[in-house]
């Protein structure tokens, strides 16, 4: 019996994300079982990623690779499908992805192909099915066993298995490489891929940045919102944003942090003109250091906060560009 | 066409909530319930495409005890045409959600099924995925844009994902789940409130929809997150720098 991991790649690597969801099997591996990397998409990238990814960690046994131009495009109707097919060819006993908007999308629905329940954002493993996932938005964490037949179906939260020192440059041979056969994979989805808007930024992804910075409604304006990214410049930093910052548009929706937006825990994490909704604390709360500054003395983000400075963010932020060291 | 909103009643989202001492679970006995906000934006979506004459009529679905009928009420006040609620016991999951709202679809034949991506309790965020795998049909998850083609019977969705945006064609049928910036959902008013006592609940068994309650997940217990240490209010920004670089050492 194998776990299998459904991995994502970009430009020809894995992505951060799948090193974590690795890490995350990892946790599952007894010592008569196996890892296998599920790797789809359309091209030399795909091949490329592929051969990086046999000998990205010690635990991973085998690569499968589905390439076809039906995979181009993350559609969960293809997803799901090809899931369900290497679970039946494989009989996996665990199949993993990450807690994104991938993820999130494909698993559960692979899930209902397979007839059994999937348990996302599982942010600890205690046994081979008994997980730990956050519920009402991180004010509790509830213990889940799953009990069907085969495979339990997971997506985890990268920032909970962060990438260890073993697969950072383990330099272990390359494990085989198989594709997947697709002359049975049937074709009849009825969904069509138009485009993708990227934010195009300089500055690090959000979901994995060291430092994050983040905007709240006190800034008023996206106008005024270009003084955190300033100061983000100045600590090589992601941008984030609450919910009301997003809604009132000075920054687009991505860069939201919270319960239903990304999930974040950098090593620094500060937070401007935030009040500190439970919404948005759920999605910060792992931080290592939160910094908060905030008008109001009594704001629940003070709450969480390990250093709280009171005071007038467009007076501290112009201060601390000048005050800090620049990013080394 | 006709379209099928999923209706969720869950604990109101301004509420701090309560674990219970034997960790069974969260508190919702004397604590106010309302309709899940995704839910709402899911309705309000569904009523302005037959405000646009996209929609022919509008149902709402909800499984659950007797109180769901409440929930279904504040529906039906919003501008649902009518509904219908599933008898059944408190704790249902996601899968067996799915497969009710697949037996409903068999039965009232939708044209597009619109639920929330998640419902504020339990967080899981999978309901739409597994309903729309269970019946074959394309799914837009996490949508902030919908537009109906009534020609084409097709729906583009932008869906908002991670790093941007994503926009996908879909042919109807298809279930669509909803992202907070969809819409900004109307509240019901008092005459529509007074109209949506006379509008229809059809009450159905899990027995009529031929779908059993066996489940392959248990809780074994719900516990309080770890509480993080409080921390120190500092006086100026150079003792922020000098803590940050000597003491937390992020700098």
């Amino acid at each position: 019996l194998g776990t299998l991991v459904i991995a994502e790649h970009e430009g020809g690597s894995l992505t951060a994300s799948s090193l974590s969801s690795i890490e995350a099997a990892g946790k599952l591996l007894s010592k008569d079982s196996s890892l296998s990397l599920l790797l789809a998409g359309a091209g030399p990238t795909l091949q490329e990623a592929a051969a990086k990814a046999a000998s990205c960690h010690p635990s991973v046994s085998q690569v499968l690779v589905a390439d076809s131009d039906k995979f181009k495009n993350p559609l969960a109707e293809p997803w799901a499908k090809l899931v369900h097919l290497v679970q039946q060819k494989g009989e996996y006993s665990h199949i993993i992805a990450a807690s994104n908007s991938f993820g999130k999308n494909i698993l559960p629905r692979a899930a209902a192909l397979l007839d059994v329940s999937p348990i996302t954002d599982v942010i600890d493993i205690s046994e081979s099915n008994t997980f730990v996932r956050p519920i009402y938005a991180g004010n509790a964490l509830s213990t889940i066993r799953y009990t069907g037949s085969d495979p339990c179906m997971l997506t985890v939260r990268s920032t909970s298995f962060p990438v260890g020192s073993t697969s950072a440059d383990s330099k272990t041979n390359p494990v085989p490489i198989h594709q997947v056969d697709l002359s049975t994979f049937s074709e009849d989805w009825n969904s069509r891929h138009v485009k993708q808007t990227t934010q195009d930024s300089e500055r690090p992804d959000l979901g994995s940045a060291r430092v994050v910075i983040t905007g709240g409604r006190a800034l008023k304006s996206a106008e005024n919102f270009k003084l955190i990214e300033k100061l983000a410049e100045k600590l090589g930093a992601a941008v984030g944003a609450t919910r009301a910052a997003v809604d009132a548009g000075y920054v687009p929706n991505d860069l939201q942090v919270g319960q239903t937006g990304k999930i974040v825990a950098p090593e620094l994490y500060m937070a401007f003109g935030v009040s500190g909704a439970i919404q948005h604390i759920a999605g910060m709360r792992d931080s290592k250091v939160i910094v908060a500054v905030n008008k109001d003395a009594d704001a629940p983000i003070f709450q969480v906060a390990d250093y709280g400075l009171v005071g007038d963010l467009f007076e501290i932020i112009p201060e601390l560009l000048e005050k800090l060291p620049e990013k080394k | 066409m006709k379209i099928m909103v999923a209706i969720k009643r869950v604990v109101d989202y301004a509420v701090k909530i309560r674990i219970k001492s034997d960790k069974t679970g969260v508190e919702t006995t004397n604590v106010k319930m309302s309709m899940n906000p995704f839910c709402e934006i899911a309705l309000e979506e569904a009523l302005r495409m037959k405000e646009s004459g996209v929609a022919s009529e509008v149902i709402a679905v909800s499984m659950g005890p007797t109180q769901c009928v409440d929930t279904l009420r504040t529906g039906l006040a919003m501008g649902a045409d009518r509904a219908i609620h599933v008898d059944a016991p408190s704790t249902l999951y996601p899968l067996t959600v799915a497969k009710l709202l697949k037996a409903l679809v068999q039965v009232e034949k939708p044209g597009l099924l619109i639920l929330g991506k998640q419902a504020i309790d339990d967080d899981c965020n999978q309901t739409g995925q597994m309903v729309a795998g269970l019946l074959n049909w394309p799914q837009g998850t996490f949508a902030s844009k919908v537009v109906v083609d009534k020609e084409k019977k097709a729906a583009t969705v932008d869906r908002e994902v991670d790093g941007g945006l994503e926009t996908l064609c879909l042919d109807l049928p298809a279930v669509i789940t909803t992202d907070l910036r969809l819409n900004q959902p109307r509240y019901a008013t008092l005459p529509n409130i007074m109209k949506a006592k006379s509008k229809p609940i059809k009450k159905m068994s899990l027995a009529e929809l031929n779908v059993d309650l066996r489940s392959d997940l248990e809780v074994v217990q719900v516990t309080a997150p770890p509480v993080r240490k409080a921390g120190v209010i500092l006086s100026s920004v150079d003792e922020l720098v000098d803590k940050l670089k000597n003491e937390a050492h992020v700098i």
